[in-house]
């Protein structure tokens, strides 16, 4: 396994106003690995990536503790924050396709770093459209709305986006919530191929799904890390934690 | 299958009441606003000549036209316009958009919602003690213009706040998420979907301040000021000037002796202006949605 660590989070803890939702966790991430994370609904995935890219701080009482660095440093004293954002794609739960042309929701980001040359972004465009398996769907009509897709184009879409600022470290929560079976497969491929050269943060309720891609599988309950192992452990008859077996299997109450 | 049942007719039935009962309150409502309108221009059409718009008043009010009047209110309107629409709008962004929850922005916002409440002519007392006065501006169409500004600019905000708000939380989040800055966010996707909001509120403020007749009767209105020659800055900001609103109020009850249709006529140019203003407003809308995003 390569050992460089990607993202390092240590004895993290987050809370909203009084109430802690992450109770001082820690783990690694390596580059080049896809983690899968699963967990039950409430426990926390969400507002942990958040915590990694500092949108966090959007949300008014929303006080995090511990240490993530990512490369090595500290998220909180980073001098750049957006700099920091573009290095992590992200992708919501649910799509969310920007009132704007498919074509500008694909350049926004990098236009919004500074990027201005139109040849350059238009192979950009289409290389991110292709990498989220959505360039043969629109590329007749990159100038429609990107709001006007159905919602599955648009969170192939969306993914498009958090591919577009070439970011190092790619976390999807529950990408595939609004997508049908046969194109989230298309997906999970695409992901396998961009897991060369990218770590991998996938957060999902499909338990199946961290099987087929995750090399290590993470499993958060209420705020707690329970088990984080290989995934051939996490999902075999006798993972490290009685619970991990239950949820896994279905028969968590 | 689908068979009509008992409750299914009922249903009708009460869905064909409520619908026939809310026609009505709409009728209710749209009745009185046309006698009114149909009336006042019916009244004031006999003296609604070309010469009533372009010339002076002449003999106290009671004769000649309202030519100043109408310059002054479009002179009032557009300045307090400069003044509170780019004030409003940027504060509102900065409530909404930049401030953290905490006290100061809880009163702020507490502030802004009562200061909509305050009669206008409490406002107008305040202008003449601030600008007029305190100030030094004199009685002056700035003086006045300021008092409409301070006036709207709580509505203003308001409703800025409410279009901004409309956008969905999701959007810039998208854009957090990409590492787009707070201001990238605002100006590249929340400004441009709110903006039809933004402008509605705002035009339809500036029509209210077109009526007002206490805070600028205190601050820079003048019952009477003709405007000689012609020229595009036909009033100085300095000075004083005639608006419908008041001029109605003078012809009505201190110019002894004018005709009755002099009034009216006076009245609809300012219902005149104050559509054509709201007519603006509802265009913008309808070009803006025609574009809308979402
Ligand atoms: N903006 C917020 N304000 C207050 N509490 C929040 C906020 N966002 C999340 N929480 C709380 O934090 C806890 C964890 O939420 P989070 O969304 O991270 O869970 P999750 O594991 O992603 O769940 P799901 O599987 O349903 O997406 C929940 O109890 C939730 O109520
Ligand atoms: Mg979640």
């Amino acid at each position: 396994m390569n050992a460089r660590k990607k993202i390092e989070v240590s004895g993290l803890r987050l809370s909203f106003g009084d109430k802690e939702v992450l109770h001082g966790i820690s783990f690694d991430v390596y580059a080049g690995e896809i983690l899968g994370v699963i967990g039950p609904a409430q426990s926390g995935k969400t507002s942990l990536l958040r915590c990694i890219n500092r949108t966090i701080e959007f949300t008014p009482g929303a006080r995090v503790g511990g240490r993530i660095a990512v490369d090595g440093q500290d998220v909180q004293h980073v001098k750049d924050v957006h700099g920091l954002r573009r290095k992590i794609g992200m992708v919501a739960p649910l799509p969310v396709g920007l009132p704007l042309s498919i074509y500008d929701n694909v350049a926004f980001a990098p236009r919004a770093a500074g990027a201005r040359d139109r040849a350059w972004l238009d192979g950009h465009v289409e290389q991110c459209l292709r990498q989220a398996a959505l360039w043969d769907e629109v590329k007749e009509r990159l100038d429609v709305l990107g709001t006007k897709l159905s919602g599955g184009q648009q969170q192939r879409l969306t993914i498009a986006r958090a591919l577009s600022h070439q970011p190092e470290i790619l976390c999807l929560d529950e990408f595939s919530i609004a997508i049908d079976p046969v194109t989230t497969m298309r997906i999970e491929d695409v992901l396998k191929e961009l897991s060369r050269d990218m770590t991998i943060v996938l957060v999902t309720n499909l338990v199946q799904q961290a099987r087929r891609l995750a090399a290590r599988t993470l499993f958060l309950w209420n705020g707690h890390i329970v088990e984080l192992d290989r995934t051939e452990v996490v999902f075999s008859d006798s993972p490290g934690d009685r619970r991990t077996y239950e949820y896994v299997n279905g028969i968590f109450g | 299958m689908f068979t009509e049942t008992l409750t299914g007719r009922k249903k009708q039935r009460h869905e064909r009441v409520a619908r026939m009962f809310f026609g009505l309150m709409t009728a209710a409502m749209v009745i009185p606003l046309l006698l009114i309108v149909g009336f006042v221009v019916f009244k004031g059409a006999p003296a609604m000549t070309w010469e009533f718009f372009s010339t002076n008043p002449r003999r106290g009010g009671t004769a000649g036209g309202i030519w100043p009047a109408l310059v002054g209110t479009l002179y009032l309107i557009l300045v307090s316009l400069c003044i509170s629409a780019p004030i409003g709008v940027l504060a509102a962004v900065y409530l909404n958009e930049y401030a953290k929850e905490n006290w100061f922005t809880r009163i702020v916002n507490l502030a802004v919602v009562n200061l909509a409440g305050v009669p206008s002519i409490v406002h107008g007392l305040f202008g003449l003690g601030a600008f007029v006065y305190a100030l030094h501006f004199g009685k002056s169409i700035l003086a006045a213009a300021l008092t409409l500004a301070i006036m709207t600019l709580p509505v203003i905000i308001a409703s800025t706040k409410e279009a901004l708000a409309s956008v969905p939380r999701s959007f810039r989040e998208a854009c957090w998420n990409v590492g787009a800055s707070r201001w990238q966010t605002i100006w590249r996707i929340v400004l441009p979907n709110s903006i039809s909001g933004i402008l509605t509120g705002v035009i339809l403020q500036v029509s209210r301040t077109a009526g007002e007749t206490a805070p600028v009767m205190l601050t820079g209105v003048a019952t009477f000021k003709a405007i000689e020659g012609g020229g595009l800055f036909l009033y100085d900001l300095r000075e004083q000037c005639m608006a419908l609103s008041m001029h109605l109020f003078y012809v009505r009850t201190q110019a002894s002796g004018a005709p009755e249709e002099l009034s009216y006529a006076i009245a609809a140019t300012l219902l005149g202006v104050v559509l054509l203003v709201n007519t603006t407003a509802i265009c913008f809308r309808v070009f803006l949605r025609a574009r809308k995003k979402w």
